[in-house]
């Protein structure tokens, strides 16, 4: 126990000392919650994608190599898979694999799996990463200038308009901005490729076609955690100091909107990355998203299953990065719940 | 069915019927036309005959899109129906579960949520291959995690509800409240659910076939003809636009149909809040000219004050009406009122903080001699950001929960008195100092969450300390706190006005607090003053029946405690008087005269 000075003064009640009481500070249970949440669920990603091969009916084999491909190649690819072991040692085999990054081989093209997962990972990660910088980027002024329009008393008019086209974009899916967006900056105007990849032109769309949706909703979330802000008490006292708006602004109020907006944000980095796959396809972008769509059509189980279950693991680590930037930046113990 | 009689219930019930009639007759009308090849029209720009063009077969794509109709919504309907029947059962099983098995089930759920909602559709595709059914179970399923969350809830809110705890307690089996209680009970919202997710299924659907993962060839549904219609998007637009803008049309009927189901939210709950948030003209009368005749000695003066607020239905509610007050440098002057007598108000007005949608009036309103009517100027900020201090109600929320103690007690010295690092913080801790704060060089991390009220409203006034304040209003400083912490923080700001000599506005509701703390008190009701009076001969010489009302409610030595303590009898406030906009020239339209009661010794 320490003792506190006696203080001559009106001290108030003292900050009380930290004792061991069997029960966590709300961080360090927060952590542990999310930690718990983290491991069940790779446990869950895993068993998915080794039990996907095994919930398709009928013979899988059979499946993706079609009905006239002779017996021996079929018995021979079922060798391959390891289809034939029983189970339990076909789960072993998995997951022994996973841990020395063996994802197997392609049942259509025979390539290794991990190595086209190698080669095409960099695109989509480059692809999301920018759709999120872009979101987050486009999200912040926009949520916060809609705010203040929204509370000014002539702002009316543009608070229906700045609403009426974020509502729009948060309604329209992204396969369609995409296909809107080729439609107006390629083939109108011009100014941009349709397709590709790897010169900074060509990535505009994409990045666009993937960010837009994501953007509007995060402004959305935005404009309503500032309003709450704006309304608070803390900002009144700010306002009673007579600091410069950009001070109240951006030094009392962004901070207090931080959380709810990276909490969602997070959320929407995850979609956002599953997102990748139709603008991939759209852009025709040599990510992981092309290749999950062509082994899907063609019954590639060994290459779904691999890049199904990177899909996955990014989700995770997304909402890894979440949950630690949360505990770092917010002061507060609003990471109580969840 | 009353709702769907609004506008924008017609028009979500017009699409409805358009959808419906698609389903039925859509395949009878333009199957023919869209079956029909003909190799000499071949990829026919839109327009004229073939108002979307026709495809590579020389197909019309109009027809196709139209025909397309019945396959996409038969199919968004049982991906929706799979979707709503399993978030239905998992979620009314979880809520009758025990407690354990319900929480288990609630944290997969949960965790499945967490997974993007793409990735579970395209998981349960592989399952079923790239094919119309493979995809409707694959939506169907991805779409229960979220679903029996809503249902979850929704059956938890209403199974906490008294009627189903009676229900309980005589007796009632769990299938028994669930299907009598519980289910009857949230049958509307999940209607309004169904709804709105069928827009997203709808639009989840294109998206999968658009992908080449949902309907396959010789089939089509919109999604395929969009993915059909992209590869001409140079020769002709209209092939991948005219379906996209059919998708569009069809969620946005689904999302117009939740939205009519739903009772005060969606576009008519936005329209209702924008009528209130509109300003009346004639309401806002202006401000009286007359000759400026103030007190010049005082410090702070407001003159006739005039504070009102849009009342929602186009016109004002006044919340302060003709007040005058002003304050002499160094005096403490009380304002005493129950709430809603606009205490607050007057003392937000007169410190300048109003801000809209208030509508403020006065024929003086100044500080020394700032006028605060006009926009200050940058040197007047600076004086007022140094030389006015307040002090609010709550101190739980006064102070900026994301910023340390020490940046928001150096602020002003930094912004207005242009101090440096290291001056500013010795100020803010003699600031701290000055209130009693223990250790002010450590306290200066701290966040506020780690302060408790006490220390926390000691803190704003040693804020308002860090500046040079000629001035401070505090508003209710300790009626958020307990007792005893109430008398260290008006000590504190006894010894803050001594250290100073800056005047004081003290808000309270307590006139025995008030009449020792003040030199001057002045009483409001209803948003008017009542009186003002000499603190120290306030119980021989108030003449108004509220004081003496207010007065008589203090117990004191000679109280006789065998009887009740007397009661204000009055009615609430709250009802303050409407200034009619159609009655705006007059500026006493509508104004109640407060008429004086007798107060009733019990």
């Amino acid at each position: 126990m320490t003792t506190l000075p006696r203080s001559p003064r009106p001290a108030g009640p003292a900050p009380a000392p930290v004792r061991w009481t069997g029960r966590l500070s709300p961080r360090a249970s927060f952590a542990l919650r999310r930690t718990g949440r983290l491991v069940a669920s790779l446990l869950i990603v895993v068993l998915a994608s080794f039990f996907v091969v095994h919930l398709v009916p009928g013979d899988p084999v059979r499946a993706a190599l079609g009905p006239t491909a002779p017996v021996t190649l079929v018995e021979n690819t079922r060798a391959d898979l390891g289809l034939d072991a029983p189970l339990r040692e076909q789960f072993t085999d998995y997951v022994s694999g996973l841990l020395r990054g063996d994802l197997g081989t392609s049942i259509q093209t025979r390539q290794d799996v991990a190595e086209v997962i190698a080669s095409r990972f960099p695109t989509t990660l480059a692809l999301a990463a920018l759709g999120f910088a872009v979101a987050l980027a486009g999200a912040l002024p926009l949520g916060m200038a809609a705010a203040l329009v929204a509370r000014s008393p002539r702002g009316r008019v543009a608070d229906t308009v700045v609403s009426g086209g974020l509502g729009v974009l948060i309604a329209v899916p992204d396969f369609l901005i995409s296909v809107g967006l080729i439609a107006v900056f390629s083939v109108w105007l011009g100014l941009l490729p349709p397709a590709g990849w790897g010169d900074p032109g060509s990535a505009v769309l994409p990045v666009l076609g993937l960010a837009l949706g994501p953007m509007a909703y995060l402004a959305r979330i935005v404009q309503v955690e500032m309003v709450k802000v704006l309304d608070s008490t803390y900002m009144a006292t700010a306002r009673a100091k007579r600091l410069p708006r950009r001070i109240v602004l951006f030094r009392h109020a962004l901070p207090n909107i931080v959380t709810a907006t990276l909490t969602v944000g997070g959320l929407l980095l995850s979609g956002l990355t599953a997102g990748t796959v139709v603008i991939e396809t759209v852009f025709a972008v040599p990510g992981m998203g092309g290749t999950l769509i062509s082994a899907v059509q063609t019954k590639d189980y060994p290459m779904i299953q691999g890049v199904v279950l990177v899909f996955a693991l990014m989700v995770l680590a997304v909402n890894l990065a979440v949950d630690l930037i949360l505990i770092t930046v917010d002061p507060r113990t609003s990471i109580s719940e969840g | 069915m009353k709702r769907l009689l609004t506008p924008a219930g017609i028009a979500a019930s017009l699409g409805a019927a358009l959808l419906l009639f698609l389903v039925l007759a859509g395949p009878a009308i333009w199957g023919e036309a869209a079956a029909e090849r003909s190799v000499a029209d071949r990829w026919a720009t839109a327009g004229g005959e073939h108002l979307f063009g026709t495809d590579d077969l020389g197909r019309d794509i109009f027809a196709r899109v139209m025909t397309a109709a019945r396959l996409s919504l038969l199919l968004t309907a049982g991906a929706t129906a799979i979707g709503m029947v399993g978030g239905v059962v998992v979620g009314l099983t979880a809520a009758v579960l025990p407690r354990y098995p319900r929480r288990f089930l609630v944290w997969i759920m949960d965790m499945l949520l967490a997974f993007p909602w793409l990735l579970l559709v395209l998981f349960f595709t592989v399952i079923w291959g790239a094919t119309a059914t493979g995809a409707m179970l694959a939506i169907g399923l991805s779409g229960i995690p979220n679903l029996t969350r809503l249902v979850y809830n929704l059956a938890s809110s209403v199974s906490d509800q008294d009627y189903v705890r009676a229900a309980r307690v005589a007796g009632a089996g769990p299938l028994r409240v669930l299907f009598r209680h519980i289910l009857p009970n949230i049958a509307n919202p999940l209607l309004v659910q169904a709804s709105a997710s069928a827009s997203v299924t709808l639009l989840a659907f294109a998206g999968l076939s658009f992908l080449g993962l949902g309907v396959q060839a010789p089939e089509y549904d919109w999604g395929r003809l969009l993915d059909e219609g992209i590869k001409h998007l140079y020769t002709n637009p209209m092939a991948a636009i005219g379906p996209g803008l059919v998708i569009v049309f069809a969620g946005l009927v689904f999302t117009m149909v939740a939205e009519a189901l739903t009772p005060g939210q969606g576009l008519r709950g936005a329209a209702a809040a924008g009528r209130a948030a509109v300003l009346p003209r004639a309401g806002a009368r202006p401000a009286p000219v007359g000759p400026a005749a103030g007190d010049r000695t005082a410090l702070a003066e407001v003159t006739d004050l005039t504070v009102a607020f849009p009342d929602g239905a186009g016109g004002l509610v006044e919340r302060v009406r003709g007040v005058s007050l002003s304050v002499r440098p160094g005096e403490i002057v009380g304002i005493v009122g129950e709430s809603g007598s606009g205490k607050s108000l007057t003392a937000m007005a007169l410190a300048g903080l109003l801000e809209a949608p208030a509508v403020v009036n006065a024929r003086i309103r100044r500080f020394d001699d700032i006028d605060l009517a006009a926009p200050p100027t940058r040197a007047q900020k600076k004086r007022l950001g140094t030389e006015l201090g307040f002090v609010f109600q709550d101190p739980l929320t006064s102070l900026n929960p994301a910023l340390t103690i020490g940046r928001q007690l150096t602020e002003v010295s930094r912004t207005h008195l242009g101090m440096g690092r290291a001056r500013a913080r010795d100020r803010a801790v003699a600031g701290l100092d000055a209130v009693g704060i223990a250790e002010p060089h450590r306290r200066l991390g701290d966040y506020p969450h780690q302060f408790s009220g006490g220390m926390r409203q000691r803190a704003m006034i040693g804020m308002a300390l860090t500046g040079r304040p000629r001035l401070i209003v505090a508003d209710e400083p300790t009626t958020a706190l307990d007792v005893t912490v109430q008398k260290q923080v008006l000590a504190v700001l006894r010894r803050a006005q001594r250290a100073t000599d800056a005047a004081i506005v003290l808000i309270s509701h307590d006139i025995a607090l008030v009449s020792g703390f003040c030199d001057r008190v002045v009483v409001m009701k209803d948003g008017e003053v009542v009186e003002a009076l000499d603190a120290q001969r306030i119980r021989e010489e108030a003449t108004h029946p509220y004081t003496r009302g207010l007065i008589a409610c203090l117990p004191d030595m000679r109280s006789d405690r065998t009887r009740p303590l007397p009661v204000i009898d009055d009615l609430p406030p709250g009802g303050p008087a409407v200034a009619d906009g159609a009655r705006g020239g007059d500026p006493a339209a509508g104004t109640r005269t407060p008429a004086p009661r007798e107060e009733s010794s019990l």
